[in-house]
């Protein structure tokens, strides 16, 4: 029963505030569990208390005929639609907030495709798999897509938009806390959908500025390196850490210097070459039993650093 | 058997006179087996679903099956169980019993509805030969449009069973026009019969549109024609305007006969007329006419507007008031009634109890601001099914032991029943409600596998399942049984007071033996 302590233990409704807009989320979201909970227990109380006072005592039992009543009928027509109307305007006015970006938002650019998110900087900068944003400063979101629908959601900010390829749409937000926040896609985009995460980091304005300068906020070994790459560009999503275990491509545990069998061509050593090829050009070699285009070519997208942090990192598997 | 000893089931002998029958009621039995057959395949694929998701990681399927097995859950679910479901089966056999008719207006276009159900159904399993299909009930382009597998010819079966309902609907809107007995008019009707009615409106004017585009999805596919797909100049969000503007009415049409059958129900154990006839009779209406405008909710997020997910979110907010008083009515029936709590009004409670906790979280999610945190989220899934399997399933449960002495002149188990209800009650709820928590808490629906902080919700979910599962399986075990074994029922063993009661059980197969003539209400309880 360990487990179901533990459910109870962390949050178990709304996540974490971490934008200016959650809070008022957060109210309305209140607001409306106060509202349901006391139309249900008034509902479905009467219900009860009907049942038990009117149980049936003989089959001889007279009852009312009572066909129906203006007043009772009148009142809860019109309660309901009183409190939904309120329900209605909060929810306007909430809604209009969450996409209605300031003046002076930040803008980034969101490109997200099958499985994995781009943040795209006006500076030139482009950030695989993470989102880096100051605190306290709007943020607007221009999103489009590679392939097919996706969904920007952070449960921290409350916040959620569709990403539709051959359009742009927008989100936005500010950031209250540092730290890092989950992404999540929320619309179904094929084999690896669940797997198709990123974070924000929400860093202080001057680390933001150094970020944008192209310096590092973090000096990482290659190991490390080709860890986080490994996380953020969503290699876990297919490629597995465990023995044998098959999520969609081979494990990279034990695969340094083993002998890898293909469908088409001879046999190779999984050397620093092997993975290079395999990164950059996922369909040269196809291991016997797995299937081609099941992964995007990373020609071009990672650099010469990135790439040797994630042989260090397959390396380090075994 | 009834006393002169014909009736509908030996009228005609052998498995042809069932396959070329005319009679409603027969026509109705086909239908409860094969959608029976249909619902617990859909069942199974949901237990395997809620089974993969008892652990984070892969638990016993990978995720292209677990992709197949949520597509074909909610493909067989809805297009084969919950839509057909209570109209085709229960609409069938009673809707001329209770009016008072021989048979529907147009009987060879009722069995011809059948063969299309099953041809649309043969046609959407073959995509299992083309390697199943994994884009969700829902096929948004442009996935649907590049994702492999079967995907054309699970449309095709779609596009053929939209048929069957169209037909349908057609027949009973005919039927309730035309055929009523001597002195029913359209305000001494049986509330089902106006749930089926509102819901035939709704199966005519709806469902050809998503005829219409899942059609076009397959033109696209096959044909390469640009309509949906960005690549080839289409609009995605087009497809989900055209897709919820059947869908979202189709809710209803799942809804609406199961509020019929509650009527029914509640009356009946509580022996007492139905408050507020007019007001339930004219709400299922209203529910259809409103039900064509709401559409745009499902896309608060989608890229559509501002101004008009507002106007969305206002209009769904109008939904919930003819739903609220049907409700209030139905509990305001039992006030001073002598309620008896046979399985039948056991499932009618549970189905009010689980039903106001669906409605009241549709108004959250019809909050606009509040949508944008809970949509495509496990809230939405509770959502869903709380009105879908609580409400619609239930009411079905709860028909099928009501009328079961009509249909086969013998009494299902109570005994099995209550149990039955009791499972299927508590097991739905551990089920479903921590499914609600767990989209607050942000987890996404269609997940394969998700972060370690939802595990233990998702396992409390996957156990109520199997609480569900036996449920349904002794509902299974007790029609058995009382087909077998069950107690001979009388003409009327609940003294009910609507016609279908009036004739011998099962009824003979011209329904009556001579056409009634009605005089008061359907609910004269006095």
């Amino acid at each position: 029963m360990l487990w179901i302590s533990k459910a109870y233990a962390g949050s178990s409704s709304m996540p974490p505030q971490a934008s200016t807009m959650a809070a008022d989320v957060d109210y309305l979201f209140w607001f409306l569990i106060a509202i349901s909970t006391i139309a249900s227990v008034l509902v479905i109380g009467g219900m009860l208390w009907f049942l038990f006072k009117y149980k049936r005592k003989s089959d001889n039992d007279k009852t009312a005929y009572i066909t129906h009543n203006h007043l009772a009928e009148f009142l809860w027509s019109f309660i309901p639609l009183v409190l939904f109307m309120v329900c209605f305007v909060w929810g306007w006015k909430v809604f209009h907030d969450l996409r209605t970006a300031p003046e002076n938002a930040y803008e980034v650019y969101v490109k997200a495709k099958k499985w994995a998110w781009d943040f795209e900087y006006n500076t030139g900068v482009v950030s695989p798999g993470e989102l880096v944003v100051p605190i306290g400063k709007p943020i607007k979101l221009l999103m489009t897509s590679e392939d097919v629908l996706h969904s920007f959601y952070v449960p921290s900010f409350r916040i959620k938009q569709d990403v539709v390829p051959g359009r742009y749409t927008a989100a936005w937000f500010e950031a209250t806390k540092l730290g890092e926040f989950q992404i999540f896609c929320t619309e179904f985009c094929g084999l690896n959908h669940s797997g198709m995460l990123a974070k924000v980091k929400v860093v202080t304005p001057e680390a933001f500025e150094a970020y944008l300068d192209g310096k590092k906020i973090e000096k990482l070994t290659p190991l490390q390196l080709g860890e986080k790459i490994y996380k953020t560009r969503n290699c876990n999503g297919c490629h597995s850490l465990k023995p044998n275990e098959v999520i969609v491509g081979p494990t990279f545990y034990g695969l340094y210097g083993k002998e890898r069998e293909f469908n088409k061509a001879s046999s190779v050593v999984a050397d620093e070459n092997y993975i290079i090829e395999s990164i950059n050009n996922p369909n040269a070699k196809i291991v016997k039993g797995f299937n081609a285009n099941q992964m995007p070519a990373f020609e071009g997208q990672l650099s010469e650093e990135e790439l040797r942090g994630v042989i260090e990192f397959i390396k380090a598997q075994k | 058997m009834g006393a002169e000893g014909s009736n509908y089931l030996n009228h005609e002998k052998g498995l042809w006179s069932w396959l070329t029958t005319l009679d409603h009621k027969r026509i109705g039995i086909m239908y409860f087996i094969t959608i029976m057959t249909f619902f617990l395949i859909g069942g199974i694929f949901a237990l395997g679903i809620r089974l993969e998701l008892f652990s984070v990681g892969k638990t016993i399927m990978d995720a292209g099956t677990y992709n197949r097995f949520m597509t074909f859950h909610g493909a067989i679910m809805v297009f084969m169980v919950i839509v057909p479901g209570i109209p085709a089966i229960l609409g069938n056999f009673f809707l001329p019993l209770q009016i008072g008719a021989q048979d529907v207006a147009f009987p060879r276009l009722n069995l011809l509805s059948w063969y299309m159900l099953m041809l649309g159904a043969a046609v959407s399993f073959s995509s299992l030969i083309w390697g199943g299909v994994d884009t969700g009930w829902t096929f948004y382009t442009p996935y649907s449009i590049e994702a492999e597998g079967g995907v054309i010819t699970m449309v095709l079966g779609v596009f053929i069973m939209g048929m069957s309902s169209v037909l349908t609907g057609l027949n009973f809107i005919v039927t309730v026009h035309k055929l009523r007995c001597p002195g029913m008019t359209m305000t001494k009707m049986p509330l089902f019969i106006w749930g089926l009615y509102s819901t035939a409106i709704l199966q005519v004017l709806a469902t050809p549109v998503v005829g219409i585009t899942v059609l076009l999805l397959a033109v696209e596919r096959i044909l390469g024609v640009g309509i949906f797909d960005p690549a080839l100049g289409g609009d995605p969000v087009l497809f989900q305007h055209f897709f919820w503007f059947y869908s979202h009415p189709a809710v209803y049409i799942m809804i609406i006969p199961a509020m019929g059958i509650i009527s029914e129900i509640i009356t009946c154990y509580s022996r007492k007329t139905i408050f507020g006839y007019t007001a339930i009779a004219y709400s299922s209406l209203a529910i259809a006419g409103v039900s064509f405008f709401v559409w745009g909710h499902h896309m608060f997020v989608s890229g559509q507007s501002t101004a008009a997910g507002v106007i969305f979110s206002l209009l769904t907010m109008l939904v919930g008031v003819p739903t609220a008083i049907k409700t209030f009515n139905w509990v305001a029936t039992m006030y001073k009634g002598s309620i008896r709590f046979d399985a039948p009004m056991l499932y009618a409670i549970g189905f009010l109890f689980v039903f106001t906790i669906g409605g009241v979280t549709g108004i959250m999610l019809a909050t606009a601001g509040m949508d944008v945190h809970f949509h495509d989220t496990y809230f939405v899934v509770a959502h869903f099914h709380y009105v879908m399997v609580g409400g619609t399933l239930m009411a079905l449960m709860g028909g099928i032991y009501y009328w079961f002495p009509k249909m086969f002149g013998k009494i299902a188990s109570d005994t099995l029943g209550r149990w039955s209800f009791v499972l299927v009650f508590c097991g739905f709820n551990v089920t479903f409600f921590p499914q609600f928590i767990l989209g607050s808490m942000g987890m996404p629906r269609r997940y394969f596998d998700y972060l370690p902080e939802y595990e233990s919700l998702n396992r409390i979910s996957t156990m109520g399942s199997w609480a569900i599962g036996l449920g349904f399986l002794l509902v299974l075990i007790s029609v058995i049984k009382g087909l077998k074994s069950g107690e001979v029922a009388g003409n009327n063993p609940w003294q009910a007071k609507t016609l279908e009661w009036d004739t011998q059980s099962p009824p003979i197969h011209e329904n009556f033996k001579e056409i009634p003539t009605v005089t008061g209400g359907p609910y004269e309880y006095r």
